[in-house]
């Protein structure tokens, strides 16, 4: 195994940190005096700064030196926060991700940026202290004490309670005796009487003749620690040695002296012991995926061979390793689960430098931080969801004085939201802004030609317009939203997704887009289903019910294809017709009603096989274009069983619903 | 047999480096993210050191020292905390808190191993 990079880990660390900081950042804008938020930036800088130094990120941490020094008046409370120092330090806070990515190259961009730190936190006429280095400084001596003498008497007695605090004594006179010859003599008239003596209390003091030609400063160093709570006297044996004669005289002065012996090149097995959790690098996440699909696909064919087999030795270790495969499918999801907070983070950032260039008052609220999803969709969600909120903040939200006129406070509310329900989740963006205006979409939709002018379509029908290529009534085109991105690609990347998005707006009240989201990309419990000859896969999470086609409606090729479930009216889709099967149809077709979003519809099968494992391959690129299917499956007979694309579907059977109705109202015209 | 050393930090970058150093130099190393946790292994493994920072979140430093202070099993036992501060008066509170030394960020590896050597021995 190769050992961890220093330097990758600190990037990690610092990823995590930056967040932290810019976190307490943003919520700082919100409440300029939560003392709690100061310090939790403080530290992360402080943190930054120490692990920056230690790992060879020298730049990062001279930046965030200043960066601290600034802030550490913010914390002392002489400087205030403020909307300007939260935006200045934001900035900061960039500058060190970049000195991060890029170390050698942006030194100088941070000038400006730490000129304009230090003059808003030094306001009050206090200029902010230079920053210097003051780590290993030492008290000033003086030069007259720094030299050196061929010998030292050295006179010491140590604070009681120096054993109990982690002191030995013994190391102490090794260390002197490291410097050079020494005579030590112990002075143990302050030990008490047995009864009562403490074994942890030190009573003696030392009286060491050091006989070398070491600077006092060498000595000093030996007492570091407890220099200032000790007694200790340092006298140069010069004039007692010119008593001695030549008493000493010959003793070799410079003894090597091993301050500090080289690192052994050989590396030791560390034996640390693993924290509660651990970090793992993506891909192997995502290898491990993988091999547990292949796996439950080789299980699928096992357990089709042991059930054709006589051997019962066989069909038990098939049953162990298809519940074993069913445990090691569900640990590995759930360890490729990572909560969606980490994604609403990176959202504040934008949401506030947003509502600041479009001079707007926008005030961010997130719930569910803590729903799981999939660690790639988390990934895939982050640009659609960017697009959904720079939509709200910039067609949604109107201005304050806008809000003020029309009696709504001045600050907006953007809400993003994201709750679990059954195996989906679902994700929701809603502001309490203008609304989306149905005069306009319609006026827009009959100009490109997507509806008649007779139409009768409902608000609610009109708003999914929006989603359609091209789309877009932005009257004037901001440099934040109407740059020909529409909401089309963010359809489309959520149903990349296997996912679905609707809108709902009322006018003058808000708009709000609902994501809903399978909780995994990589493995979902199938629906099998036999069509003609082949044999297709539903997400079960999609279907809703199964029943029998009614004798009334098998040959009925009336073009109304409706089913009555229960008084409700359901629309439904031959799947034979669509997908041209020659094969005599099942005498007694099935329908598996399946469920999108609010709609309903029905899909016309032959046969309902029964549920699967379904590992989703996704098709090749020559068949990306195919809209029915959003994938294929290995079965265990090893054969291919595609996946119905289930929204859409439902979408196709809402346009046939709509042809009939139109074409039905064209008759009663 | 090794001596084993408690290095206490909430930087991972920090911890693995004090770790690779005391590990290279043939110290057994334990690793806490913080000072409660520190404070759990420090009391239930034998240790012969502890080298702590002072700023972390859940338990700082200094409460770490105090609190471990007042377990008998710390009896004799050096803590060494590390600090970025050059201030004198948390060197100050470090010791009076029961810190027998302390070491100042950034540092070297052999900075770091002369002091263990000076506290526990090679």
């Amino acid at each position: 195994m190769s050992r961890p990079d220093p330097a990758e880990t600190f990037r990690q660390e610092a990823r995590d940190l930056l967040e932290a900081l810019e976190q307490a950042l943003l919520d700082l804008s919100e409440d300029h005096g939560d003392r709690e938020l100061v310090d939790t930036a403080f530290r992360a800088l402080h943190t930054l700064k120490g692990s920056g130094s230690m790992s060879g990120f020298d730049e990062v941490a001279a930046f965030v030196h200043d960066f601290e020094t600034a802030f550490d008046r913010v914390r002392k409370g002489l400087a205030p926060i403020s909307d300007a120092l939260v935006r200045i330090a934001l900035n900061a806070k960039d500058h060190v991700q970049l000195l991060i990515a890029e170390p050698g190259v942006h030194a100088a961009a941070g000038m400006p940026i730490l000129a304009a730190l230090h003059a808003l936190v030094a306001e009050n006429g206090v200029a902010a202290p230079p920053p210097g280095d003051a780590a290993m400084a030492r008290p000033a001596k003086t030069v007259a004490e720094d030299g050196s003498a061929s010998g030292w008497r050295v006179r010491f007695r140590l604070p009681g309670d120096a054993m109990a605090m982690g002191t030995n004594p013994l190391l102490l006179l090794e260390e002197l005796r490291d410097l050079g010859p020494c005579e030590i003599v112990a002075d143990d008239e302050a030990v008490p009487p047995l009864d009562d003596f403490d074994p942890l209390v030190i009573y003696l003091g030392w009286d060491v003749t050091l006989r070398a030609d070491v600077p006092r400063e060498a000595i000093e160093d030996v007492f570091l620690f407890l220099r200032d709570a000790m007694e200790l006297s340092i006298d140069p044996l010069a004039d007692e040695r010119a008593e001695a004669g030549s008493d000493g005289a010959d003793e070799p002065a410079d003894v090597p002296v091993e301050r500090a012996a080289p690192i052994k090149a050989a590396a030791a097995s560390a034996s640390k012991s693993g924290g509660a959790s651990l970090r793992v690098a993506a891909e192997r996440l995502d290898e491990l995926m993988d091999c547990v699909g292949e796996l439950v696909i080789a299980q699928a064919r096992l357990s089709q061979i042991a059930g054709h087999s006589q051997d019962v030795g066989l069909s038990s270790v098939a049953e162990d390793i298809e519940r074993l495969a069913a445990t090691l499918r569900d640990t590995t999801m759930s360890v490729r689960m990572v909560p969606i907070g980490s994604l609403f983070g990176r959202f504040r950032r934008l949401v506030h430098d947003l509502a600041d260039d479009l001079g707007k008052e926008v005030q961010f609220v997130t719930m569910g931080e803590e729903t799981e999803l999939d660690k790639t969709m988390v990934e895939r969600l982050a640009d659609p969801l960017v697009h959904i909120i720079r939509n709200a903040i910039d067609h949604g939200m109107e201005k304050p004085d806008k809000r003020l006129a029309d009696g709504k406070s001045t600050c907006g509310t953007v809400r993003l939201t994201a709750v679990h329900s059954g195996a989906e989740v679902a994700i929701s963006v809603s502001d309490d802004g203008a609304g989306l205006n149905a005069q306009r979409i319609r006026a827009k939709a009959e100009e490109a030609g997507l509806i008649t002018p007779e139409a009768r379509l409902s608000d609610h029908e009109l708003f999914q317009y929006i989603f359609h290529p091209g789309f877009s009534t932005a009257q004037e085109i901001t440099s934040i939203s109407g740059r020909g991105v529409g909401m089309d690609v963010v359809k489309r990347a959520i149903e990349g997704l296997r996912g679905t998005i609707e809108l709902t707006s009322k006018a003058g009240e808000g708009t709000k887009a609902t994501l809903r989201l399978p909780l995994t990309l990589a493995i979902v419990e199938g629906m099998l289903v036999r069509v003609g000859d082949g044999r297709y896969a539903i997400p079960l999470s999609a279907v809703e019910e199964c029943l029998e086609l009614p004798a009334s409606e098998v040959a009925g090729t009336s073009g109304r294809n409706f089913l009555d479930v229960r008084g409700t009216l359901v629309p439904y889709l031959r799947l034979r017709e669509m997908f041209g099967t020659d094969a005599p149809p099942d005498l007694h077709q099935k329908v598996v009603i399946v469920g999108s979003g609010d709609l309903r519809v029905g899909l016309v099968v032959d046969q309902i096989i029964g549920n699967a494992q379904t590992v989703i391959k996704s098709l090749s690129r020559l068949h990306a274009g195919i809209g029915t299917f959003s994938g294929a499956t290995i079965l265990g007979d090893g054969e291919v069983a595609l996946i119905l694309d289930v929204a859409q579907l439902v979408s196709s059977a809402e346009q046939q619903q709509r042809r009939v109705s139109g074409r039905n109202l064209g008759i009663a015209a | 047999m090794s001596k084993t050393i408690l290095t206490i930090d909430d930087s991972p970058s920090v911890r693995q480096l004090v770790a690779l150093t005391l590990s290279t130099a043939g110290y057994s190393v334990i690793e806490a993210g913080d000072g409660a946790e520190g404070y759990e292994k420090a009391t239930t493994n034998r240790v012969n050191a502890v080298i702590t920072d002072l700023n972390m979140p859940v338990m700082n430093g200094l409460d770490f020292i105090r609190k471990y202070r007042a377990h008998p099993s710390s009896a004799g036992i050096p803590i060494i905390f590390l600090t970025t501060e050059s201030d004198d008066a948390l060197k100050t509170e470090a010791r009076a808190a029961g810190a027998t030394g302390w070491l100042v960020k950034p540092f070297k590896q052999d900075q770091m191993l002369a002091i263990m050597r000076k506290v526990v021995g090679a």
